[in-house]
């Protein structure tokens, strides 16, 4: 289990700065920029892993933001990996980060409602006129 | 009638104007790479040079307007759906289409998915179904045989008792 | 004398059109999409358009079962199914404290390089095909027939394999298997020659790559590339030597990386060189492989309601587009709380905005296939 650091949303942009400038810490790069939704702790929790080539080390961030209404700030200044990362970040979980580009859907159509990987994601029951279910083969033989 | 009886040489074939049609169209099956996700790469290994599918005719087309056989191959999702029924609709008439895989036939093991549309027969009318995850080059070839006796079984000279609405085999 | 033509062409208005590379399309990287503003030739942006292939293999991981997940995990990369298998077994085991068996360890190896052989044949193969050279890539496709052959025989799937399974392998693998990867192997030394005599050194083949689309070691930090794309802008970093996992520490090879010996260091032609190389270190790392292969058990006894502790973990592995990373959470129950799937081709594709400014629109291609992305990495 990699050592990881709770950060306050506010500061976490530039501890990362400080991360990747100081000379004994070094962590160059963004391996992931994900989102974990804890419904029990009424939090949804955006993580980061940021990775050292030159020291070899890994250290893990973990920033917790209110599940109605998650904001942070992003992380586009100091890796510019972090654009893709951030949108699929929105797309899946629905955070939003100020100050990002261009915060739009990535991965799934423009229209979509709602944000899957919540886990209080109710599917809805058709899109653009295809219906979402599939009759099991059984009853439509029977009928 | 006694003069012709027996009078051609062996190397004469005499059929009928609907089979000449239907042998030429089933003998060279332009298929249109629509490859999605994994059977994309069996549908290449389909083309290349162990079950080669040149030796029935079949060449890749890359656009629609010049194939007459699309190959679903691959997971269907939402997004893809109504670029499919466009692709669909470029292509001229008659087409066929072979879904392939288990992905393309009803959702395969995606039924879970919030994404994926659950069998491609929802946007587009299907004609051979192939099943496998995904299929070998030998169960699609069987596919295209397939293919190639509905081709054979059509009649398009003789007005249909039916209405001609419904061309057969589309 | 006047020339017509150039004295209308000064009064002329021309406009930037947007050009969708659809969806479909006739190359082998799966369903992905560009708007292209151009004037014709030249681009002035490239904003890549993806999500046609998400198929929420990531939301699917909290529905079914650790054991179940592993097919799943094999259409998260189709092109490299072992390894997406490996590192989701290694997270499930690193959790469960599980011991994989050695022999079980050295089955991983022999069924990843043997994948990884086949995974660049395909991105060679195809990046000839993209630049316009037909024929080599239908010599890809016959040797991977015998490299299907082979995972056939050892695992009964010629592309989604679900063989490595958590503790260890799925089925064991023969002496007569061993031997005839063993013949694979002589026999396909001498096809990468033959390939480096079809495609590599090939006169037409090198201006059309060399010097184009330059990845600097900056932007490879920046935009977080890895695999061969990262070594292939000079830097030597490799997972299996870096950070190793496996048997790896025991094996010996070396690690390819561009030299910029056709153009300058990072464009495409090294990308494509360092994929021809590593094949060559794949086949070496196999000949050691099968003469250290050990006698025992392929696979640890694992509970089949497996239930990990709750807890988090990170792991990495060494695939054929690049480092990918698994993020697995646990809560102690039967099915996994949160899978995520980190892939570099996912990476890779956002660097693509930035550098295909001022490229002509046939470089695009040619920049797309150099990266080797792949529709299912980046969507999942």
């Amino acid at each position: 289990m990699d050592p990881n650091l709770r950060v306050d949303p506010q500061a976490v942009v530039e501890v990362c700065r400080c991360l990747r400038d100081e000379p004994d810490l070094k962590f160059e790069i963004l391996s992931d920029l994900t989102g974990l939704d804890l419904p029990k702790e009424n939090k949804i929790q955006v993580v980061y892993h940021i990775y050292s080539y030159s020291h070899r080390h890994q250290i893990v961030l973990k920033v917790d933001l209110p599940r109605e209404n998650p904001q942070l700030s992003t992380m586009e200044g100091v890796w510019k990996v972090a654009n893709w990362l951030e949108r699929e970040a929105f797309d899946l979980f629905g955070i939003v980060f100020e100050g990002h580009t261009d915060l739009r859907r990535i991965l799934l159509p423009e229209d979509w409602v709602g944000h899957p990987l919540r886990k209080d994601y109710v599917e809805q029951e058709e899109y653009d006129g295809i219906s979402t279910q599939r009759a099991p083969l059984v009853e439509k033989l029977l009928r | 009638m006694q003069p012709l009886l027996n009078s051609l040489p062996e190397t004469v074939f005499t059929t009928k104007v609907d089979d000449l049609l239907n042998w030429g169209r089933a003998s060279s099956q332009w298929y249109m790479l629509f490859g999605l996700a994994c059977c994309a790469i069996e549908l290449m290994q389909t083309g290349g040079p162990r079950a080669d599918v040149d030796r029935f005719g079949c060449v890749p087309r890359a656009t629609p307007r010049q194939s007459d056989l699309m190959i679903v191959a691959g997971t269907l999702t939402y997004k893809m759906a109504k670029r499919t029924k466009l692709l669909y609709d470029q292509m001229p008439d008659p087409k066929y289409v072979i879904s392939m895989g288990s992905c393309a036939n009803c959702g395969g093991l995606f039924q879970l998915a919030y994404s994926v549309c659950k069998g491609v027969d929802k946007i587009i009318p299907v004609d051979v179904y192939v099943p496998g995850c995904p299929p070998r080059p030998e169960a699609l070839t069987e596919g295209l045989m397939r293919i190639q006796e509905k081709m054979m079984r059509e009649r398009w000279l003789v007005r249909q008792p039916a209405a001609a609405e419904a061309p057969v085999g589309a | 004398m006047s020339d017509p033509v150039h004295a209308e062409s000064e009064a002329f208005h021309t406009e930037d059109m947007t050009i969708s590379m659809g969806p479909q399309h006739p190359s082998t990287h799966g369903v992905l999409r560009f708007i292209v503003k151009t004037d014709g030739e030249v681009m002035r942006e490239a904003i890549p358009d993806v999500g046609y292939l998400h198929r929420s293999i990531e939301k699917i991981g909290e529905k079914v079962t650790w054991h179940g997940y592993v097919p799943y995990t094999d259409r998260a990369d189709y092109l490299a199914a072992m390894f997406t298998n490996q590192a989701f077994c290694m997270a499930a085991e690193k959790l469960a404290g599980v011991e994989v068996t050695r022999r079980g360890e050295f089955c991983r190896v022999i069924a990843c390089e043997l994948n990884r052989i086949a995974s660049h044949l395909i991105a060679v193969g195809s990046f000839g095909q993209d630049i316009g050279a037909v024929t080599p890539f239908i010599h890809a496709l016959r040797e991977r027939e015998t490299v299907n052959n082979l995972m056939e025989e050892i695992c009964g799937a010629r592309l989604t394999y679900n063989y490595i399974r958590i503790g260890g392998v799925g089925y064991d693998i023969t002496p007569e298997t061993c031997g005839r990867i063993s013949e694979f192997l002589d026999h396909f030394e001498l096809i990468v020659d033959e390939y480096n005599r079809l495609l590599s050194y090939n006169k037409i083949f090198i201006e059309r790559l060399a010097n184009i689309a330059v990845i600097t070691r900056e932007d490879a930090f920046q935009y977080n590339i890895v695999g061969p794309n990262l070594r292939a802008s000079g830097f030597k970093w490799d997972i299996r030597r870096d950070i190793p996992y496996s048997v790896y520490p025991e094996l010996e090879f070396d690690i390819p990386v561009g030299t910029g010996e056709k153009g300058t260091l990072g464009d495409c032609y090294d990308r494509y060189i360092v994929r021809i190389r590593e094949m060559q270190e794949s086949c070496r790392i196999l000949h050691q492989c099968l003469k250290m292969l050990p006698k025992g058990p392929a696979i640890a006894k694992v509970a089949r309601k497996f239930k990990p502790p709750a807890g988090e973990i990170y792991v990495r592995v060494e695939a054929p587009r690049g480092d990918m990373g698994f993020y697995v959470v646990s809560d102690g129950s039967e099915y996994a709380y949160r899978v995520r799937i980190r892939t570099g081709s996912f990476t890779a594709m956002s660097l693509i905005d930035k550098i295909s400014r001022g490229l002509m629109v046939a470089d695009l291609i040619a920049l797309i296939a150099s990266l080797d992305v792949d529709a299912p990495e980046i969507d999942r």
